[in-house]
């Protein structure tokens, strides 16, 4: 056998396979993030919690509903974008209307009957309390604004405000699963059609972890293909550019809104039931990724599709290389590599200059 | 108090000087006010108590001039404050440094860190800025956790000595230490308060306002918002290693990015862009965590409560609606 610097292959192309695991989550989360950005103006900071909801729905489905893997892939990016659609819906698309009555009922609904529920019933934790209280001031809230006509705004959220608010939301997704089922981590198991391996000669390749890159990379490039191929992509990127003159235009903007931020999010879902196998299913599992990925949108910029796609991936097989060549530095070469882009090239490698 | 504002009624034509002359005797009364509180607070409460609220309160107000007077919306401020704490935590153990030295070495670390990262966080504005500054101090979080001959790692460095101030003053009587504490505090909010109303402050208000405007006027926005920037990052540290002296402990805690979200909802309860609101937040959200403490990660689910309710409902904080109902600026 050969040996490239030293480094035995088999650990080499091991880190590599592991790097282009991780860029796959890395391209997938800053995907949504940039898809997510364009057309809300706002960083999604419960984007890593929304991942780890990914995860925890499919570790739900297996031991609570006895759903394979299979159906987990499918149903976990519906639910978790659903749960967006709510949160876009109620949350973020509140952020600019004037009209605070609708965020003053959810508010005050929702603590009386958090209130109410933990006087009255005792058999169920906190948490489940919790959620089926946000749940009733969701529903009154809307009860509300049923058939209110929804104004679009003429200014764009504020993105102070939008990353607050979302960076709350995580706050409470990340501290409700941790109270629920502590951060020790829970074991899902990797299913059957994909367990075992292929040896390729110079490594061996377990099939799962090559269903991981396989998969992510058709995701990616749908969702490249979609957004800039489709008649829908096309509205998508006419209200990114002007949203005003796409509403006049007769296309349903909030809409389209809501649902890109439903989709923003699913996207992170469907990385997370990719990663429950891999790494345990974690409340943690988000919270350190989505700061990486920050930098990840930061090297590449947010202007472009394809750009999130190559960066995620290659700064991916970076971080596998650091591993192999500098252990020391592997948890922090992307930090490095973004300072040097932003010394180089301050709007980032695919970026337009603001 | 209150026949301080009573006596003021602004006449029509001299309104402005009027209101401001009123404004500065108000800002002077609550400076009174708060160094009275001050003198009597660790008679009343537990002394560790008030320190701690004392440390956290000059970190919000470091984290208030830079997002309510600069504009700049830092998510890595715990760097700053975290690597103050290691350093000033390190100096007085292994060097056997006195407090004072070792909380100015810390600060000074601070300042230096605040300089390389603010140099590079400006180059880009808005969202990105936040990215960047939150990934920068992700890196610091990294490094303190691979470095443990410096940070102790997972155990941080602990039994800090507070030692003798200047070599003279014993500071192991919570008594002592909080009179030490209580005048870095003081000092550093007049410092604040001194920069906000220079012509400084005035010219940082105006890039955050409008930046091209400011830039067309002549001002290097860039040197404003990186002077801003690093004035924000040592007071940070001047927070951090005055914390590590008063509880004898710099941890993993002060670096993590949790730790960035803190200062920023401190800021966002007390008042955002208001002098007094962040010692209000601070006040506000370390008594909560008192009394949350035996909750566990419920402190997680209602701070993150409070972000959301606070940027639907109460964007102006505890401060910013009192200085709307007096119309004054506080």
């Amino acid at each position: 056998m050969f040996e490239l610097l030293g480094i035995p292959p088999q650990a080499l192309f091991g880190q590599v396979l592991l790097g282009l695991i991780n860029g796959s989550f890395y391209a997938i989360l800053s995907l949504g993030l940039a898809v997510i950005f364009g057309l809300l103006n706002i960083i999604n900071f419960s984007h890593g919690a929304q991942y780890m909801m990914g995860a925890f729905v499919a570790w739900m489905c297996l031991n609570y509903l006895g759903m394979n893997y299979w159906v987990a892939l499918l149903l976990a990016p519906l639910i978790v974008g659903a749960t967006g659609v709510l949160i876009e819906r109620n949350f973020i698309a509140q952020l600019n209307s004037s009209d605070k009555t609708r965020s003053v009922i959810f508010v005050a609904v929702a603590l009386v009957a958090f209130v109410a529920l933990t006087r009255g019933l005792s058999e169920m934790s906190v948490a489940v309390k919790f959620v089926i209280a946000i749940g009733i001031g969701l529903a009154a809230s809307s009860a509300y604004s049923w058939r209110r006509p929804f104004a679009p705004s003429e200014t764009q959220t504020d993105h102070l405000y939008g990353l607050l608010l979302t960076f709350g939301i995580a706050l409470i997704i990340q501290g409700l699963f941790r109270n629920e089922y502590g951060s020790s981590g829970l074991p899902y198991q990797i299913p059957p059609q994909l367990a075992g391996g292929q040896n390729l000669g110079f490594m061996f390749l377990p099939n799962y972890r090559g269903w991981v890159v396989v998969a992510s990379l058709v995701v990616c490039l749908t969702t490249w293909f979609m957004i800039e191929k489709t008649r829908l992509g096309a509205y998508l990127r006419a209200a990114t550019e002007n949203p005003t003159l796409t509403q006049a235009f007769g296309i349903n903007v909030p809409l389209l809104v809501t649902l890109t931020y439903g989709f923003g999010v699913a996207l992170a879902a469907f990385a997370g039931v990719l990663a429950a196998p891999i790494y345990s299913v974690n409340p943690n599992m988000g919270a350190d990724l989505i700061i990486t990925v920050f930098a990840v949108v930061v090297i590449g910029g947010m202007g472009s599709i394809m750009g999130a796609i190559v960066t995620g991936f290659t700064l991916g097989l970076i971080e596998g290389l650091t591993k192999v060549f500098y252990p020391e530095a592997s948890a922090t070469v992307i930090f490095i590599i973004m300072v040097l882009v932003l010394l180089v090239k301050p709007a980032g490698l695919f970026g337009r200059t603001a | 108090m209150a026949d301080v504002i009573s006596t003021d009624a602004p006449a029509a034509g001299l309104a402005v000087t009027e209101t401001s002359k009123g404004t500065e005797r108000l800002h002077r009364a609550i400076f009174i006010g708060l160094a009275v509180a001050l003198a009597v607070a660790p008679f009343v409460a537990y002394p560790v108590f008030v320190m701690k609220v004392l440390c956290f309160a000059l970190f919000a107000l470091a984290f208030n001039l830079l997002l309510g007077y600069g504009g700049l919306l830092s998510f890595g401020h715990a760097a700053y404050f975290g690597m103050a704490s290691y350093v000033s935590a390190y100096t007085a153990k292994n060097w056997g440094l006195t407090p004072e030295l070792a909380i100015l070495s810390g600060t000074a670390i601070a300042a230096v860190l605040g300089a390389v990262f603010g140099s590079l966080a400006i180059r880009r504005q808005g969202i990105y800025f936040a990215m960047i500054t939150l990934a920068l101090a992700q890196m610091v979080y990294f490094f303190s956790l691979q470095a443990p001959r410096f940070t102790g790692g997972e155990d941080g460095i602990q039994a800090v000595p507070r030692g003798k101030l200047f070599g003279l003053i014993d500071l192991t009587d919570d008594r002592a230490l909080y009179w030490l504490v209580a005048v870095i505090f003081m000092a550093g909010l007049l410092l604040i308060y001194r920069i906000i109303h220079s012509p400084f402050g005035q010219v940082c208000k105006a890039i955050r306002d409008n930046e091209p405007r400011a830039i067309s006027l002549g001002y290097r926005a860039n040197q404003y918002k990186l002077a801003v920037f690093v004035l924000s990052a040592t007071l940070a540290g001047l927070a951090g290693a005055t914390k590590a002296i008063v509880f004898q402990l710099a941890s993993l805690t002060d670096v993590h990015w949790s730790m960035s979200g803190e200062v920023v909802l401190m800021t966002l309860v007390g008042g955002l862009g208001t002098v007094f609101g962040p010692i209000a937040g601070a006040l506000v959200i370390v008594s909560m965590q008192n009394y949350l403490a035996s909750l566990g990660a419920w402190v997680t689910v209602v701070q993150g409560c409070i972000f959301v309710v606070c940027v639907l409902l109460f964007r102006e904080g505890i401060v910013g609606v009192i200085a709307k109902a007096i119309k004054r600026p506080l």
